[in-house]
């Protein structure tokens, strides 16, 4: 039950006699609007002509097309653990695990599928992924002719990475350590083993 | 040959053909230049892709008018459902034919009006023809056998039967004033000039009509702030709504074509036609063929100006409440354009109808009483009415819902 000193009435405002009568407001908007014409009539600065120019994106930050990192060996960094796929709130990866052929990790992914168009670019299959395998890269224009076709499998996701290695390289795993899976030029200040057990899995880069 | 081609009856039948022609193009770059200002108001660029600028924009709008798919729906009055277009258009384009173009022509050793016809009754003539243009809109309303379609046809009647009424009366101010009904002797009349320089226009003998007649044109023409009749948010698309291809393209047409005529007829009434102060060919004696080019120009950027200001209201202010356009017309323009009728009788039985002092101090006293009764009514201009009984708290709702609610 809701007391009577509880309800707050509203009355609208009492329109001043400048807003009576209309015209000052309209003539206030017309110079707002006017100004703005001739503004962009000069020269736009807001919008950014698509195929010619393209706007600059944060690259660490942005979530397009996936990739599947490699190693500095060039081996698929992944190690089939299933924690994106868990992660993943629109079911999108499909992993299949295989026993790894290398003797420093137990599984590799024998298949890698992403469904682009079920993807909600939500990034956090990169967040879960426990060796940074997986990242979202700044490329958007991702485009085909068939649903099937938008569904990236393990050798493309690994040729987005080489597009992109370039422009956004590759995370170090610090977090978990994992020997061999990542770059041994690690460029973080405190040594891996001397993170403490508390911060591990909560600090990041 | 030569002989009819000088002709009045000759030039009159080129001169249409160039007009419908000319207009035509003008009417499709009317919709570029609309989108165009509207891109720059909103802080985007509009159309640039189709050719330099966007500049063949147009031409693809028409071609994608032309092919494609034309449904005409199942439910519909057919023959009016195919008519209402047709009668749009048309009445939209037959305006043009009493509109002064560039004043008088010298053709072997004669002259022509450069006009496709001179009746007696132009004023009227293009008035009768402007009202006409509802027609369009109720037909295609009804025709459509579609709710939505007939309340944006009742709408845009009920508008213009209440426009009709100021526009009329503005234009009665203007008749008062210059004595005839012929629009290019209205024209000839205003190319005086008081003190030398100030153009007799009738813009600074009656300013407040000439705003009057313009408000009144936006409603005519069905343009925001007064396109109730197509409310998108409460109407779908309000007559149109079940058009498709051509026959939505000339409903889209016609609105253009109308604001051209209603701008080129204020400019004839109030901005002296073809008239420029200053420049030897654009004055009544002037007859050569640069000089009519010239009052072509003249005219055309006129009609331009007008386009423009139109353009740039519909992109600033927001539609109104159905109310509010009606209290607009029936309790502010009606009374003020009966003030401005009587003081402009006032002045001609006291022979001071082209005596600016006399009208102009008229206008100020007629617009100053009016704003002072707007500012000081206690009605609210938006959202609730004062005088309606207050919403009753929702105690008992609450109760019932909350807790007594039985089990």
């Amino acid at each position: 039950m809701i007391s009577e000193a509880d309800i707050i009435r509203i009355d609208q405002p009492e329109l001043t006699a400048s807003e009576r009568m209309y015209l000052p407001q309209i003539v206030d908007g017309m110079k707002t609007t006017l100004r703005h014409l001739g503004k962009n009539l000069l020269k736009n600065t807001f919008t950014v002509q698509y195929p010619e120019q393209k706007r600059d994106l944060r690259l660490q930050n942005y979530r397009g097309v996936h990739r599947l990192n490699r190693d500095e060996q060039g081996r698929v960094a992944c190690v089939a653990c299933y924690m994106c796929s868990t992660a993943c709130p629109a079911h999108c990866i499909h992993i299949e695990a295989a026993e790894s052929p290398w003797p420093d990790r137990e599984k590799y992914p024998a298949k890698f599928d992403i469904d682009e168009l079920r993807c909600i670019y939500c990034g956090m299959c990169e967040e879960a992924c426990p060796v940074d395998a997986i990242e979202l890269t700044p490329q958007f224009d991702l485009v085909g002719r068939t649903r099937e076709g938008m569904i990236l499998d393990k050798e493309e996701l690994l040729a987005v990475f080489d597009q992109t290695a370039a422009m956004k390289p590759r995370k170090n795993p610090h977090v978990t350590g994992y020997a061999g899976t990542g770059s041994r030029s690690c460029s973080c200040e405190i040594p891996i083993s001397h993170v403490p057990p508390s911060a591990a899995g909560a600090s990041a880069p | 040959m030569r002989d009819f081609i000088t002709s009045q009856f000759g030039v009159s039948v080129v001169l249409a053909f160039i007009v419908i022609n000319v207009l035509l193009g003008a009417v499709s770059y009317c919709i570029y230049f609309e989108r165009k200002i509207s891109a720059w108001i909103q802080d985007r660029c509009g159309p640039n892709r189709v050719g330099p600028w966007g500049l063949l924009q147009p031409i693809a709008d028409g071609i994608k008018f032309l092919v494609k798919e034309d449904v005409v729906p199942n439910h519909v009055d057919k023959p009016l459902f195919i008519f209402a277009p047709a009668a749009i258009f048309l009445v939209a384009f037959i305006g043009f034919a009493a509109i002064p173009w560039g004043g008088q022509l010298e053709l072997d050793g004669r002259l022509v009006n450069i006009q496709v016809a001179n009746p007696d009754i132009g004023l009227l003539y293009i008035l009768g023809v402007g009202s006409m243009s509802v027609y369009g809109a109720v037909l295609g309303g009804w025709a459509s056998n579609n709710k939505y379609s007939l309340y944006g046809a009742i709408r845009a009647t009920a508008q213009m039967l209440s426009y009709d009424i100021p526009m009329g009366l503005c234009i009665l101010v203007v008749v008062l004033t210059m004595g005839t009904l012929r629009l290019e002797e209205i024209t000839l009349q205003q190319t005086g000039y008081w003190a030398g320089w100030i153009p007799q226009w009738n813009i600074f003998l009656h300013p407040l009509a000439f705003a009057i007649l313009f408000i009144t044109a936006l409603a005519e023409s069905n343009r925001t702030p007064f396109d109730l009749a197509e409310a998108e948010q409460e109407l779908v698309g309000g007559f149109h709504t079940e058009y498709s291809a051509l026959k939505f393209g000339m409903f889209f047409l016609a609105e253009y074509a109308h604001m051209i005529t209603a701008s080129a007829f204020i400019a004839v009434l109030f901005l002296g036609g073809w008239h420029l102060p200053g420049v030897s060919w654009t004055q009544p004696q002037a007859t050569q063929w640069y000089a009519v080019l010239a009052k072509i120009v003249v005219l055309s950027t006129k009609i331009i100006f007008f386009l423009f200001v139109m353009m740039w209201i519909r992109w600033t202010l927001p539609r109104f409440r159905f109310d509010q356009l009606m209290r607009l017309a029936w309790k502010g323009l009606i009374p003020i354009t009966l003030a401005l009728f009587v003081l402009a009788a006032a002045l001609l039985f006291f022979d001071r109808q082209r005596s600016p002092l006399w009208a102009l101090s008229g206008n100020l006293v007629i617009l100053v009483v009016a704003l002072i009764t707007a500012s000081s009514s206690r009605l609210r201009v938006t959202g609730r009415q004062v005088n309606l009984p207050t919403i009753a708290p929702a105690t008992d709702f609450v109760r019932l819902g909350r807790v007594e609610m039985p089990l």
